[in-house]
C-alpha cells in the first residue's frame, strides 16, 4: 500500500490569488479598501468593516515567531519529527501558520519573537507553499 | 435567561468506561441514555427533547425509539453538551418540550462505528493550516501555550503541576482510568508528544459516553434525585483555525462564555465551591482561571503549583481526575458535567464537602467553541 500523502492545498475561487501569488514567489495578503484593515486568510470582503471593496497586495515577507510546538508523534504523512508547526506574526499585522526552515527544530533555536522572513517551497506544479527561515542580519 | 427554572434530574455515564470493544459508538450512546433514563426514573416514551453532537439527533432518536418535538444537533466540539444544557434550558422555558435528553458517546479508543473525521483540502483549515504538518489535537491545541508562558510568566514546571494535581483527584476516584501518583519529573520525563507538551500532559484516549435529562425546576422536586439547578449559562465560538486566533495569551470564546454564565448566574468567584474546566491538555486550566475571572492569568501557574486546586484545596478543580487522568473519548464535556453533578448531588467519589456552586467551563475543538454552565442545590 502506497504511504499516505502529504496534505495540500486545494484552492478555491475566494483564495485563488494567494496560491496564485505563492507560486510566483509572492506572499499576498488583502486590505481593505475602506478600513484599511489587513487580513488574513484570504475573502472576498473585510471581516472587519463588511466592505466588499478589497485590494490583495504583496506583503512584506517579514514577520516574527509568534508560537509553536516541536511536534513528535504522530507525525503528519511527509513530516519526518520532529518539525515545528509554527505561527508567525507577519509585519503587516495578521497572523499564519507556517513551518520555519533553514533552523534546527529545538528549543533552544527557535526563539520566540525571533525575526522571520517568507521563501516558498513548491510541493508540486500547482501548489507552492509559503514557508519562513530566520530573516538574515 | 431566568435562573433556577431548569434542573438536571437524571445524570449517568456508560456502564464502563475506558476499553469497551464490545459496544459501537451508538451502543455507548444507547447505554448511557438509558442510564440516565433509569436514574430519572422515567420511560422513554416521557422524553419529548433530544440533543446531540457528532452523531446526529436523528441517528439517535431512531435507536433509542424516541419521537421527540424539540431537537438540537449543535456540535462544536467537546463543548458541545454544555452548549446543549443552555439550550435546553431556554426550549423548556419557552414551553417548547419538557424533558430532554442529552447524549454524548465516542467510541475513541475501539473505534467500533465511529464517523471519521477529516479535514477537506479545500477548507480554510486544509488549506492554511493541514499543509504545515498538524495532525490531530497534540500537533494543534498546545500551539499557543508558549506564547502563553512567555506573557505570563507561566514555567514548565507549573504546567507539569497541574497534571500532578489532577492524579491526586483520580487516586480518590474507582472509576479513573489512571489513578497512580506522578511526580512534576514524572511529567517532564514523560515521552515527548508536542514541545513543550509531554505525554502525560496530554488527555487520554478512552470509549465512554454520558448522558443528562433536564426538565422545569416545577416537576424536578417529583424526581427521585435530588434536582441539580441550572443557576447560569454562556456560550460562544471564535474560530476552527487555531492559528487565528485574536491572540495567544488568552482566550476570546472562553471570556464570552464564562462570565455570560456569572453575570446570569448573579455570583461572584467567591462563591465558588467546585469547578470543572475542560483540560483536553494541561494549558486549558490556566486559561480558564484566567479567562472566567478567578485571578490574572500570571497567578494561575503559581496557584496551580501551590495546590489551590488540589484535595483540600480552596479550590477544587477537576475533581475527577479530568481529561488527563479520569477519561477523555473525545469530545470530554458530557464528563466534567457529569461530575458537577455529582458534586451537586453529593454523591462524587472525592465529594467536596457542602459544596453548593459547580462552575462547568467548557472547550470545543481547539479554542474554538466553548460553554459554560453553573450548577447549585440549591433554589
Amino acid at each position: 500500500m502506497a504511504e499516505p500523502a502529504r496534505a495540500k492545498p486545494k484552492p478555491t475561487p475566494e483564495t485563488q490569488h494567494f496560491w496564485d501569488g505563492a507560486k510566483a514567489g509572492e506572499l499576498r495578503l488583502q486590505r481593505c479598501d475602506a478600513c484599511a484593515n489587513v487580513y488574513f486568510p484570504p475573502r472576498p470582503f473585510c471581516p472587519s468593516c463588511a466592505s466588499r471593496k478589497v485590494s490583495v497586495f504583496k506583503a512584506s515577507g517579514k514577520g516574527k515567531l509568534y508560537s509553536y510546538v516541536i511536534n513528535h508523534r504522530p507525525a503528519a504523512p511527509g513530516f519526518t519529527p520532529p518539525y515545528a508547526i509554527a505561527v508567525v506574526e507577519l509585519d503587516e499585522g495578521p497572523r499564519m501558520m507556517s513551518n520555519i526552515i533553514d533552523c534546527p527544530q529545538t528549543p533552544e533555536a527557535l526563539e520566540l519573537d525571533m525575526k522571520l522572513e517568507v521563501a516558498f517551497q513548491q510541493l508540486d506544479d500547482k501548489i507552492t507553499l509559503p514557508v519562513f527561515r530566520p530573516a538574515k542580519g | 435567561m431566568r435562573r433556577n427554572q431548569v434542573a438536571v434530574v437524571g445524570a449517568a455515564e456508560t456502564t464502563e468506561l475506558g476499553v469497551i470493544p464490545n459496544m459501537s459508538q451508538i451502543q455507548l450512546h444507547a447505554d448511557a441514555a438509558l442510564n440516565a433514563i433509569a436514574d430519572a426514573g422515567l420511560k422513554l416514551s416521557d422524553i419529548d427533547g433530544i440533543a446531540t453532537a457528532v452523531e446526529t439527533p436523528q441517528q439517535i432518536a431512531h435507536y433509542l425509539g424516541i419521537t421527540p418535538t424539540w431537537v438540537d444537533g449543535t456540535s462544536v466540539g467537546g463543548c458541545s453538551f454544555m452548549l446543549h444544557v443552555r439550550h435546553a434550558a431556554a426550549a423548556i422555558e419557552a414551553g417548547l418540550c419538557k424533558t430532554v435528553l442529552i447524549t454524548h458517546a465516542e467510541s475513541g479508543k475501539s473505534m467500533i462505528g465511529k464517523l471519521p473525521r477529516s479535514t477537506p483540502a479545500d477548507s480554510l483549515n486544509g488549506q492554511f493550516e493541514a499543509p504545515y504538518g498538524v495532525y490531530g489535537p497534540p500537533s494543534m491545541f498546545p500551539i499557543p501555550v508558549l506564547r502563553f508562558m512567555k506573557t505570563h510568566g507561566i514555567t514548565h514546571e507549573q504546567l507539569a503541576m497541574v497534571a500532578v494535581v489532577q492524579r491526586e483527584w483520580a487516586a480518590k476516584n474507582p472509576r479513573a482510568t489512571m489513578k497512580d501518583p506522578i511526580t512534576v519529573a514524572d511529567v517532564l520525563n514523560s515521552r515527548m508528544i508536542a514541545y513543550p507538551f509531554r505525554l502525560l500532559q496530554c488527555c487520554l484516549v478512552t470509549d465512554g459516553g454520558g448522558a443528562l435529562i433536564l426538565t422545569s425546576a416545577d416537576r424536578a422536586k417529583d424526581f427521585p434525585r435530588k434536582p441539580v439547578y441550572i443557576l447560569g449559562t454562556g456560550e460562544s465560538v471564535e474560530t476552527p483555525m487555531v492559528s487565528q486566533m485574536q491572540t495567544f495569551d488568552s482566550s476570546r470564546a472562553f471570556k464570552v462564555a464564562g462570565p455570560l454564565a456569572f453575570k446570569e448566574a448573579g455570583i461572584a468567584h467567591k462563591d465558588v465551591d467546585h469547578l470543572m474546566i475542560y483540560d483536553a491538555f494541561a494549558h486549558l486550566p490556566l486559561y480558564g482561571l484566567g479567562d472566567l475571572g478567578f485571578m490574572p492569568h500570571e497567578e494561575t501557574g503559581k496557584f496551580i503549583a501551590d495546590g489551590n486546586t488540589r484535595p483540600g484545596g480552596k479550590l477544587p478543580l477537576n475533581t475527577n481526575g479530568g481529561g488527563l487522568s479520569y477519561m477523555h473519548s473525545g469530545m470530554y464535556g458530557m464528563y466534567a458535567l457529569q461530575e458537577s453533578v455529582r458534586q451537586m448531588r453529593g454523591i462524587a467519589p472525592a465529594q467536596v464537602p457542602n459544596a453548593k456552586i459547580s462552575v462547568c467551563h467548557g472547550v470545543g475543538g481547539m479554542f474554538a467553541a466553548s460553554g459554560t454552565i453553573i450548577f447549585t442545590n440549591e433554589k
